[in-house]
């Protein structure tokens, strides 16, 4: 069974994230990025499943050069090997232009299942997975809280407020996997020195034969136009409880209409 | 408004000089310390209770136990990296560290370099899990600095070995499943494995101790411990053999005490900056930054040094007097920048709730152990100028 995992390289939430003044798109120079933390889960559960039956698990990316990271923690929690898709003209790329250049990859891969994690932790807009799908012709099952493999079938559970659904789909598949599906694995040690060893390939988007003037900034249906960094946070209102404690908490979310 | 502060070490843009592997095995090694040492480490050293069993179980699961070794179930890596999960391991406490020095360095490695091939099959896969304790037996009563006095002595009997004799301060004694144990016979020094169930053998445990608290040392007492023939290292001829233990476990140490240092002076820092005096936080203070300031200069000196020899020992040209001059000066320099660290954190750094009169209390120990300061000058002065002041 041949799986393989989208995953991001995405910006350290912890560092101090900005825009590029040039052309409004996120600096991903100025600070350490890392492999986005909801695409842990994608690997986790992909290399579960590789574990359970004879699997072989590919770790594909696109972005610029240091994504390479992403792959190699892949690798290191124990992917077997890895593809990065890097153009320069790939830079300022939207979610469609994404999905483009991701099923070209695909399409030059085997596999049985996609996995992607619901989103990333940057753009936050979790529409990769279905548009990939779409791209692919394949069937999308998304937000998934449970995978399971039954020979040529995928079954998912999901988890929403008013239900929970069970969805069964044939493979090939894409399936996108919530924060609640398991516990990503830390790299052990052997797995860190094994993971220097493990090919990685990497295409551009010759090799893939798309065309650079279908991706890229210039080509994005949207536009950040400007930005602004959120206030700081004021210090909160503290509420002393003088008999009418209560009711002075009940009118401060009134307020704000929490409630 | 006051700028970001920079992290001592970061001052010297150090990660820049680490491999992608060599960071990630270090951040895996500082998380465990975060989640499985850093809160419980105070408690262990106060009751002076650490439970060395388990931790040693955690340690062999985080795959520290004899990582530099090939082979066996250990890991393989470089020496550098095997530095920097020292420097984690002492950031958090130098006990932990020295548990895994020993384990390591000195027991593992001693059978790992020396060993049959039936000891090494039969010891160091568990001892690398830390199902299997392993503990050093070279210092005794009377000889420490200078062990080729040593007294234990084992005698052939038949095939069998008998050995007698009494090893003092030895880390995990009495917490050890093996102890790797060294006798004057009658062609030198040579080394034993012994299983601490052995009849005969008993390792009372030594209390009182106001340092490395939360690492447990014993005696040795070996009375009439018979041994069957095999039980020697074969490889190991003379005093040869346990001194090059010594500077495995040294080079760690060269490592380990600057996360000692680390630790105390990014405590330090944080506790300057909260804590006011005269209507100001302590760290705007000249004499502070000076402190400040004096002690980064040679944390980060200290790690240079530690990463050159690191990449002198994986190039395989490093000398033992200059792991010396490593271990002179770091520890050295570690316990200076705990013990001025101390004056910043004033009353409160007397105690418990700040790891830095812990780590200061622990450098006591590793100035002491692995060999004193006073041994590594002699050592240094040796090489300086070709005569040995040791007699
Ligand atoms: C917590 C702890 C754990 C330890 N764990 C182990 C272990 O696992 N295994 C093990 O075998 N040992 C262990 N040791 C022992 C340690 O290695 C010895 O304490 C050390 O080698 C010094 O020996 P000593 O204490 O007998 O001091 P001594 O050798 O008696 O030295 C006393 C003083 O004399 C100085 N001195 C010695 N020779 C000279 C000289 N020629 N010229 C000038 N000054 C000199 C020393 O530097 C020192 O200042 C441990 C020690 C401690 C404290």
């Amino acid at each position: 069974m041949n799986i393989v995992v989208c995953v991001k390289h995405v910006p350290d939430a912890t560092a101090n994230r900005t825009f590029r003044a040039s052309d409004n798109t996120v600096d991903r120079a100025g600070v350490d990025g890392l492999l986005s933390e909801l695409d842990e889960y994608a690997v986790e559960e992909a290399l579960k499943i590789a574990e359970a039956g004879d699997g072989e698990v590919t770790v594909l990316t696109m972005g610029p050069e240091p994504a390479t990271d992403a792959i190699r923690k892949s690798l290191q929690m124990g992917a077997h090997k890895g593809v990065h898709v890097s153009d320069d003209a790939i830079h300022g790329s939207d979610a469609i232009a994404t999905s483009l250049v991701l099923a070209a990859a695909l399409k030059r891969l085997e596999y049985d299942l996609v996995l992607c994690g619901m989103a990333s932790t940057d753009g936050v807009m979790g529409l990769v997975p279905a548009m990939l799908a779409e791209r692919l012709g394949i069937p999308a099952l998304t937000y998934a809280v449970e995978v399971s493999i039954d020979g040529d079938r995928v079954t998912v559970r999901r988890d929403s407020d008013t239900a929970v659904e069970t969805v069964v789909a044939p493979l090939p598949a894409v399936v996108s996997v919530t924060d609640q599906i398991n516990e990503p694995r830390y790299p052990s040690f052997k797995g860190i020195m094994a993971a220097k060893k493990k090919p990685v390939e990497t295409w551009t988007l010759a090799d893939l034969d798309v065309d650079a003037s279908q991706v890229g900034l210039d080509a994005a249906g949207t536009a950040v136009t400007s930005y602004q960094a959120r206030p700081p946070r004021s210090s909160g209102t503290v509420i002393s409880d003088e008999g009418d404690g209560g009711v002075q908490l009940v009118d401060f979310l009134a307020a704000q209409k929490f409630v | 408004m006051p700028s970001q502060p920079t992290a001592p070490l970061d001052l010297f843009a150090i990660d820049g000089l680490l491999d992608a592997e060599e960071r990630a095995i270090r951040d895996r090694v500082r998380l465990f310390c975060d989640e499985s040492v850093r809160p419980y480490v105070a408690e262990w050293y106060e009751s002076a209770q650490p439970p060395v069993q388990e931790l040693a179980v955690a340690l062999g699961q985080l795959g520290v136990l004899g990582m530099h070794l090939k082979g066996y179930g250990c890991a393989g890596t470089n020496a550098v990296t095997y530095g920097l999960a020292c420097m984690e391991l002492e950031a958090a406490d130098s006990g932990i560290r020295s548990l895994v020095s020993v384990q390591g360095s000195l027991a593992m490695y001693a059978i790992w370099r020396f060993g049959s091939q039936t000891q090494k099959e039969q010891w160091l896969p568990a001892m690398a899990r830390g199902e299997a304790i392993g503990c050093f037996g070279l210092t005794e009563p009377d000889f420490g600095s200078d062990p080729a006095g040593m007294r234990t002595g084992a005698k052939r009997d038949g095939d069998d070995w008998v050995l007698n004799g009494t090893k003092m301060w030895i880390t995990n004694g009495s917490v050890a499943q093996v102890a790797v144990v060294w006798a004057q016979t009658e062609d030198g020094v040579r080394g034993f494995v012994v299983p601490t169930g052995t009849p005969g053998f008993s390792a009372p445990e030594i209390g009182r101790k106001l340092s490395l608290r939360a690492s447990v040392t014993s005696e040795l007492v070996m009375d009439d411990v018979r041994l069957p023939g095999d039980a020697m290292l074969p490889e190991a001829n003379g005093l040869s053999g346990p001194l090059l233990c010594l500077t495995e476990a040294r080079f760690g140490i060269v490592f380990g005490s600057i996360g000692a240092a680390r630790d105390c002076l990014e405590a330090t820092i944080a506790y300057a900056a909260e804590r006011n005096v005269f209507d100001k936080p302590l760290s705007g203070y000249q004499l502070t930054q000076r402190k400040l300031a004096d002690m980064s200069l040679e944390l980060g000196k200290g790690m240079l040094l530690a990463l050159h020899l690191g990449r002198l020992k994986d190039a395989g040209k490093l000398r033992p007097e200059q792991i010396s001059v490593g271990k002179l000066n770091n520890v050295r320099e570690a316990l200076s920048i705990a013990r001025e660290c101390r004056t910043i954190l004033g009353a409160g750094g007397v105690t418990l709730d700040y790891p830095v009169m812990r780590h200061a209390n622990n450098l006591e120990s590793v100035l002491t152990y692995e060999g004193t300061s006073e041994v590594h000058t002699l050592v240094i002065g040796q090489a300086l100028t070709g005569l040995s002041a040791f007699r």
